[in-house]
């Protein structure tokens, strides 16, 4: 099954429809996708709306006897986070678990990998390898930050991008799932918007479905983010329509 | 026309049930009763809606309770809220007790399944669950027919999305893509943020 394929998967998921198999299969890929995982929370929380439409009355015996069995019942421990490594999510209530968080740095870090052999020259790889470890650890530290702020978006033809701000670093990343390839010759460059003016914030990589990237340049008060299909190397001001705008509501 | 009402929880005085629940975790028995009276008569309606049967339907509510308070220390807060988390343990549990009781459904049943509504009609007259209920029904009507009729017998009646496509003789992948779009307009309808 494709990424695409498990991708449509989160409303079958999120009324229990899916048979083993396939919920196992879909949960691997929610560990690694973080837009799905909240999608599956909001279609989760939807599907609860339904519950509580037909809410009923319960008999007070069954009250009791619930009160009753939970006082020889065990509570289970909280799950605590392993040694030197955090399990908690990030402050912000839509914020980014730092498991997902360690699976969006290896792809970031992965990135940079794959750019390292395609240049295969030693000396050219060296100084790509400490640009990659530089973005990927600044990649990092906004998604890690206390304050990020985090706006998933659906585009269409299913992919799904999400946006992490952190106004404390003045930088923003952005992470794409599913995108389709740009059109042949093309490809997908980032913008700021400021009141309307973009200002450019680096490309994607052309070949990838699946991105965690760092927005290059500082936020720099911009409101939002938007993407448009420009001829390689990038244009300096957008020349097609955006697919996708998406505010920061900041 | 839009309604001016949003309609989150029943509206049982005293502390909130994220609260509750965070005390719930600590072992408080007196906040778990708090917890107890403000998700038993959705989960036990949400449990019913999916088995039929009100035997069944209130042991497993006992079931899910019980989990709760055995499982509180796992909710995180931040993930969604309280009701989400019991209204998503309290389907899974109906629906696995659905899945183990019949390992085949026969044609009548199907019929059966597919002649029923959403059993509005059993729900208490509480002013609060009516809201609920009328938002939710509204919301429901802003979908296709076909997308309704997927979510809701995904959902109210526990089936997999395979049953579903072969119930309504749909291909698979037009049920995944209902069930998503289905929940994603309702979702915007009732204005659900997690």
């Amino acid at each position: 099954m494709t990424t695409v394929d498990l991708h449509t998967l989160t409303g079958a998921y999120a009324v229990h429809a899916l048979g083993d198999d396939e919920r196992d299969a879909f949960e691997r890929h929610l560990a690694v996708c973080e837009p799905c995982a909240q999608e599956v929370r909001e279609l989760a929380a939807t599907a609860s709306r339904l519950g509580l439409a037909v809410a009923t009355t319960p008999s007070p015996a069954l009250r009791e006897r619930v009160l009753e069995q939970i006082t020889t019942v065990r509570q289970e421990p909280p799950r605590v986070p392993r040694q030197g490594r955090g399990a908690g999510a990030v402050r912000s209530g839509r914020g980014l678990s730092r498991f997902v968080l360690a699976a969006c740095l290896a792809a970031a870090v992965g990135f940079g990998g794959v750019a390292v052999w395609q240049h295969g020259e030693a000396r050219d790889a060296q100084r790509r390898a400490e640009q990659a470890q530089d973005r990927s650890e600044r990649l990092a530290e906004v998604l890690a930050s206390g304050d990020a702020r985090v706006i998933s978006n659906e585009l269409p033809g299913g992919a799904t991008a999400t946006v992490v701000v952190s106004l404390e670093q003045g930088r923003a990343a952005f992470l794409a799932s599913d995108m389709p390839p740009p059109p042949e010759g093309k490809v997908y460059q980032l913008w700021f918007d400021h009141e309307g003016t973009m200002r450019p914030a680096g490309l994607m990589d052309p070949g990838a479905r699946d991105t965690a990237m760092l927005m290059e340049g500082p936020l720099d008060g911009a409101s939002g983010m938007g993407i448009t299909v420009e001829p390689p190397g990038g244009s300096t001001e957008p020349t097609s329509e955006p697919v996708a705008a998406m505010p920061f509501g900041v | 026309m839009r309604e001016p009402v949003s309609i989150g929880l029943p509206a049982v005085p005293g502390p909130d049930l994220q609260e509750l629940m965070g005390a719930v975790a600590r072992g408080d028995s007196d906040a778990f009763a708090g917890v107890y009276d403000r998700v038993a008569g959705p989960v036990l309606g949400l449990v019913r809606s999916v088995l039929r049967d009100p035997a069944q339907a209130e042991e497993v509510t006992q079931e899910v309770l019980v989990e709760v308070w055995r499982r509180a220390a796992h909710f995180q807060p931040e993930k969604g809220s309280a009701m989400a988390w019991i209204m998503t343990m309290a389907h899974r549990r109906a629906v696995d007790r659905v899945r183990s009781a019949q390992a085949a459904t026969d044609r009548e049943e199907k019929a059966a399944l597919l002649a029923r509504t959403p059993a509005f009609d059993e729900v208490t007259e509480q002013v609060e669950a009516r809201l609920e209920r009328e938002q939710v029904r509204r919301c429901l009507r802003t979908l296709t027919e076909r997308q309704r009729e997927s979510v809701t017998l995904a959902y109210y009646r526990g089936l997999t999305y395979r049953e579903v496509a072969e119930l309504l003789a749909l291909p698979l992948g037009t049920v995944k893509t209902r069930l998503r779009d289905g929940l994603i307009r309702m979702r915007d309808c009732l204005g659900v943020s997690a």
